[in-house]
């Protein structure tokens, strides 16, 4: 597969490692009623979807930027590669 | 020997002779040849034996798709078994022997097989070798592998070099017949870049076989002048014997380029082959098409071949089986072979073709409406059995019989994304369906469209589209346009033992038991015959196959379906694969930068990961390991001794938030760490389970040294990234791994301090009020090299270790050791690290195993409840803080001559030993100098009110039961004195 790096270009996925499912970046707060059962969820449930799929990729052969790729499972289509830093500032993630 | 079938004309140099042996036996050839077209000049038509059944076999096809004539090519530890005779150039000294055959290929004694074969049907070993059990492995197994088999191994390593490589294009043309060369010629006229692989010697696919035109002359001439057009181009590049395998995601394909094996012996550091991996934004599949068989009664003589194979024999390799063959048909095709080899001058006894209106010849004599029902000849075929158009039988006389049962698209590559071929009615083939792998388009015989013309035509159109190409078509060289006429005839009614996969010996009558015992769906078909499961996949086969289970289901074909076609196309060596990747290449070797000074002690290595660390130093006189590592522990714990541990994992954290986000991925705290100290701490995962351990060292406000272990040196950078990027992208905090920047040694001991003062330049105070246990600091040694020094001890002893930029590592070393000989210092390797680690009850990697938790370390109160830290919320789980928790204990046998060994498991005095009953479990285990005795750190159930409890430490696997005694984790002073003296 070929993963379009947002700032280095299209890069071989040899490069990258996968994580897994880009949820992890929803990362509960530890201090709310249901935090045991929030972080349980968040460490062990994931979707599997069949078809489009956003998962973190980490570019360990490059430049070490995690990323979010949206993949498609069945077709491997990628249609969107974002900095997952990016994607975590967005989803209101900050210090 | 004389070449009796040679032929004249045909693609060889007649001008040079070349000598092979097969079986021992000597013959000729001339460059140009194949293997099998040169056994077939030589008139020799056995070639192998079949896989079950050992019945003699001869060469059914001229191409990749061969079942039958594999064989071992070259000896000694170049042997390489199951090549196809068909596909390997012949070279001056090639040697090549037949297989599974005993004692020889003429005379098989396990041909017994195939009077037997009544039993031995689909199915037999699964249905007789059910019983007893237990002889299945140990007596049928090995007798059935070693009578039903390919070819062997040498058993040797290889000795030649394989290679992998990357190439980019804008357009990937795999095939360079005529689609395939003229959808070159398109493409590479406009400039764009274009790699054309083909997986045979010369390029021209089929028309290097035939005797056709093209713009009224010899097609081997356009051929030739395409090629030479094209090798002319900057922007091509030709890739003969160079297979597609694979199509893979994204426009990347497999191929793997024969580059040496035409060759006698290899030059030196060439690669033999190389598996390249090619990077494309287009790709054209330009595969050509298969003719299939026609089964009938003991189809599979040598002799009994494709007609198109025939065809390819006689007039690209002047060779032919036999000067009187005959041709079995149900298309036009068929008689292009007869014609093609009367011109030849070859005798044909008759075309046999199955139409009742059948295209006639002045040549020879075509029976039309007939069918071969049967064949003769023990070795090879002397006599074909006919049933005329009128029901009469006819004998005819012939040393070989060309079959044609029409054409399939190669359409495999179009299938590797999950594609599925759909079927044409006219061809009665399957032909690439419409969901074909992204930026792949089809041209040729492989879209079915068959004749020259046809080929040309989407060639160029394909080329055309494929870039986007504006304006007209190329002007198309005139080519012959003839129209497919055939009907669908897959077998002869009422025939049994007529073979439809030769390799594997699957015949029509497997097929009608696997549809009898209910294995209708083609999967179940192929695994419970196995057909097309050998060498070829079936390419030859499957159809045939297919067709039959679909008469018998009274389904279509299309309805009964195809299986799926996967990657490689045709086998690929696993040394090819493997590439340079052997040995010790199969990783990187990563060296500290002790490791010549090592080496030149004489150290002992052992890898640790990519690493290579001293393991131990052996001394004159010492016989055993152990008393190496005994007397490195000894005298680093009564004086000094040093140790390169640089492999430790470094990261530099840095920036205003670097405090708060080390208190994010540590459970225990370090916001409040002074500058110039430096802190044990824990890392989990965010399930609660420890993730790997070490220090952070606060060199400056904004500043950390953390170490990682060895091991998990990658997994903790990758993980601190995560956190820092994805959880908290708004933290002033930056990291590297600097592992490689700095060359890192302990010095440990009582008199590591005193060493240090020798090299350490006067103005760094290192006394213990100076630079107190756990102080971190920049200094410089030696005069003013710049260097790090930490306070810290894995050993239990005063210590320290000591960072250098890496090109100092090795000055640094030998430094040390020849600063330290009036303390008798020692260098030490992982074995006395391990033993002393073990001694003072430090966990490492076998603590660390990714089942444990802060609590089963002892650590449990280290997770600090004021804090959010990775892991920190679901460490509190239920599950992991009941009563009983496995806690870190240490372990040492009542009788002191006893061992501990790691991995037995802790049972109570009395009761039943086994995992109901289990205690817990011994994760590392070392001889101690320091007390004389063999102990161990284990987990143990509610470990920590157990200490002084006898129990029994038990291996069943081993039968080993050992009387143990629970005691402190920390062997050596439990006070902790040593390390703050």
């Amino acid at each position: 597969m070929i993963i379009n790096h947002p700032l280095l270009g299209p890069r071989d996925s040899a490069e990258f490692v996968y994580l897994g499912d880009a949820t992890l970046i929803d990362r509960p707060d530890w201090q709310s009623e249901t935090a045991l059962k929030d972080f349980s969820d968040y460490a062990y449930l994931r979707d599997n979807p069949a078809g489009e799929h956003r998962e973190l990729w980490f570019h360990e052969g490059g430049d070490r930027s995690w990323l979010v790729v949206t993949r498609n499972t069945l077709t491997h289509e990628i249609s969107k590669v974002e900095l997952a830093r990016d994607v975590a500032r967005a989803r209101g993630r900050s210090k | 020997m004389s070449q009796k079938n040679r032929l004249s004309g045909g693609q060889i140099d007649r001008n040079t002779t070349l000598n092979f042996t097969f079986d021992g036996k000597r013959y000729t050839a001339h460059p140009g040849d194949t293997l099998a077209s040169a056994l077939l000049a030589n008139g020799v038509r056995l070639m192998g034996r079949s896989f079950k059944y050992h019945r003699p076999r001869g060469v059914l096809t001229a191409g990749s798709e061969e079942p039958n004539a594999i064989v071992e090519l070259r000896s000694g530890n170049r042997q390489e078994p199951n090549t196809r005779a068909t596909t390997i150039e012949m070279f001056d000294g090639l040697s090549a022997n037949s297989q599974n055959r005993w004692p020889s290929l003429k005379f098989d004694a396990m041909a017994i097989n195939d009077r037997f074969s009544n039993f031995l049907t689909a199915g037999f070993y699964y249905k007789t070798f059910m019983w007893p059990a237990a002889f299945w492995e140990k007596i049928y197994e090995p007798i059935i592998r070693k009578a039903a088999g390919l070819g062997s191994l040498s058993m040797q390593e290889d000795p030649d070099e394989y290679d992998k490589g990357f190439r980019h294009c804008d357009l990937l043309i795999i095939g360079a017949g005529p689609s395939g060369l003229m959808a070159a010629l398109t493409a590479a006229r406009s400039g764009a870049d274009v790699i054309v692989a083909d997986e045979d010697f010369a390029m021209g696919g089929r028309l290097n076989s035939e005797t056709l035109s093209i713009n009224d002359a010899a097609a081997t001439d356009w051929v030739a002048q395409s090629v030479a057009e094209l090798s002319s181009m900057p922007n091509v590049r030709l890739m003969p014997r160079t297979t597609v395998i694979g199509a893979f995601d994204h426009g990347i394909y497999g191929a793997v380029e024969r580059v040496g094996d035409h060759l006698a012996s290899q030059p030196a550091g060439k690669p033999r082959q190389i598996l390249w991996r090619i990077y494309t934004k287009r790709a054209i599949l330009c595969a050509g098409a298969t003719e299939r068989p026609i089964a009938f009664e003991n189809n599979d003589r040598p002799g009994v071949m494709l007609a198109s194979a025939l065809r390819t024999y006689a007039n690209r390799f002047a060779a032919t089986p036999a000067q009187r063959v005959a041709v079995f048909t149900n298309n036009d095709d068929g008689h292009r072979t007869a014609a093609d080899l009367h011109a030849k001058g070859v005798k044909i006894a008759a075309v046999v073709d199955t139409r009742p209106d059948a295209p006639t010849s002045m040549d020879y004599e075509v029976l039309a409406g007939a069918q071969v029902v049967d064949s003769k000849g023990r070795l090879g075929l002397t006599f074909v059995e006919v049933k005329q158009a009128d029901g009469s039988n006819r004998t005819l006389e012939c040393g070989a019989l060309g079959v044609s049962g029409g054409w399939n698209p190669n359409v495999h590559l179009t299938c590797h994304q999950r594609g599925r071929p759909t079927w044409n009615d006219e061809l009665a083939a399957f032909v690439p369906g419409d969901d074909l792998p992204v930026g792949l388009s089809v041209a040729g015989a492989a879209t079915g469209g068959l004749s020259t013309h046809a080929a040309l035509e989407s060639g160029a159109k394909a080329a055309k589209a494929a870039l986007g190409l504006k304006g007209r078509l190329p002007k198309l060289p005139e080519a012959e346009d003839a129209p497919v006429s055939m009907t669908p005839f897959w077998y002869v009614k009422g025939a049994q033992r007529a073979w439809l996969d030769q390799q594997n010996d699957v015949t029509v009558k497997d097929v009608k038991l696997s549809h009898q015992e209910g294995f209708i769906s083609v999967e179940h078909l192929k695994r419970y015959t196995t057909l097309g499961m050998a060498t070829d996949q079936g390419k030859t086969s499957n159809m045939g196959a297919l067709a039959i289970m679909a008469e018998l289901t009274g389904k279509s074909i299309p309805e009964t379906g195809t299986t799926i076609f996967r990657p490689p196309y045709t086998p690929v060596p696993i040394a090819t694969m493997a590439g340079r990747m052997r040995g010790m290449e199969f990783h990187p070797t990563r060296l500290t930068p002790s490791h010549y000074w090592a080496k030149e002690q004489g150290a002992v290595f052992v890898e640790v990961g990519n690493w290579m660390r001293a393991q131990w130093f052996p001394k004159p006189g010492e016989t055993h390991w152990r008393q190496s590592v005994d007397r490195e522990i000894s005298q680093t714990r009564a004086s000094v001794g040093i140790c390169d541990c640089t492999t430790l994992g470094k990261i530099d954290v840095q920036g205003t938030d670097a405090a708060e986000f080390l208190n994010k991925v540590y459970c225990n705290a370090f916001a409040k760490l002074a500058v110039g100290k430096t802190r044990y701490g824990l890392m989990l995962r965010e399930d609660g389970i420890a993730m790997d351990d070490g220090t952070a060292a606060r060199m400056a406000e904004d500043h950390f040294v953390v170490t990682t272990t060895t091991a998990k040196a990658g997994n903790v950078y990758q993980h601190m990234e995560f956190v820092r990027q994805c959880l908290y992208p708004d933290m002033d905090v930056q990291l590297i791994s600097t592992t490689e920047a700095w060359a890192q040694i302990a010095v440990a001991g009582p008199n590591s301090r005193k060493l240090l003062q020798k090299i350490v330049d006067p103005e760094f105070d290192i006394s213990n009020e100076g630079f107190p246990f756990m102080g971190c600091g920049k200094i410089t040694v030696c005069g003013g090299l710049r260097a790090r020094l930490f306070r810290i001890s894995f050993s239990g002893e005063l210590a320290f270790e000591i960072a250098v930029p890496a090109r100092y590592g090795d000055a640094m070393m030998r430094r040390l050791m020849s600063e330290g000989k009036e303390f008798g210092v020692v260098p030490y390797g992982t074995e006395a690290l391990g033993a002393m680690r073990i001694e003072k009850g430090h966990a490492a990697g076998n603590e660390l195993n990714g089942t444990t938790t802060a609590l089963n370390l002892g650590m449990g109160r280290m997770v600090s409840k004021k804090k959010d830290s990775i892991g920190s919320t679901l460490s509190e789980r239920e599950g992991l803080n009941e009563e009983g928790a496995l806690m870190l204990v240490g372990v040492k046998p009542v009788d002191d001559t006893q061992k501990i060994t790691a991995g037995a498991h802790l049972m109570n005095v009395d009761g039943p030993v086994d995992a109901a009953h289990d205690q817990g479990y011994v994760t590392s285990a070392a001889y101690s100098p320091s007390i004389s005795s063999s102990i161990g750190l284990a987990f143990l159930k509610n470990g920590g009110e157990r200490k002084g409890e006898k129990m029994r430490l038990v291996s069943p696997l081993t039968n080993l039961t050992v009387d143990v005694e629970i005691v402190s984790a920390h062997f050596v002073d439990p006070e902790g004195e040593r390390l703050r003296a």
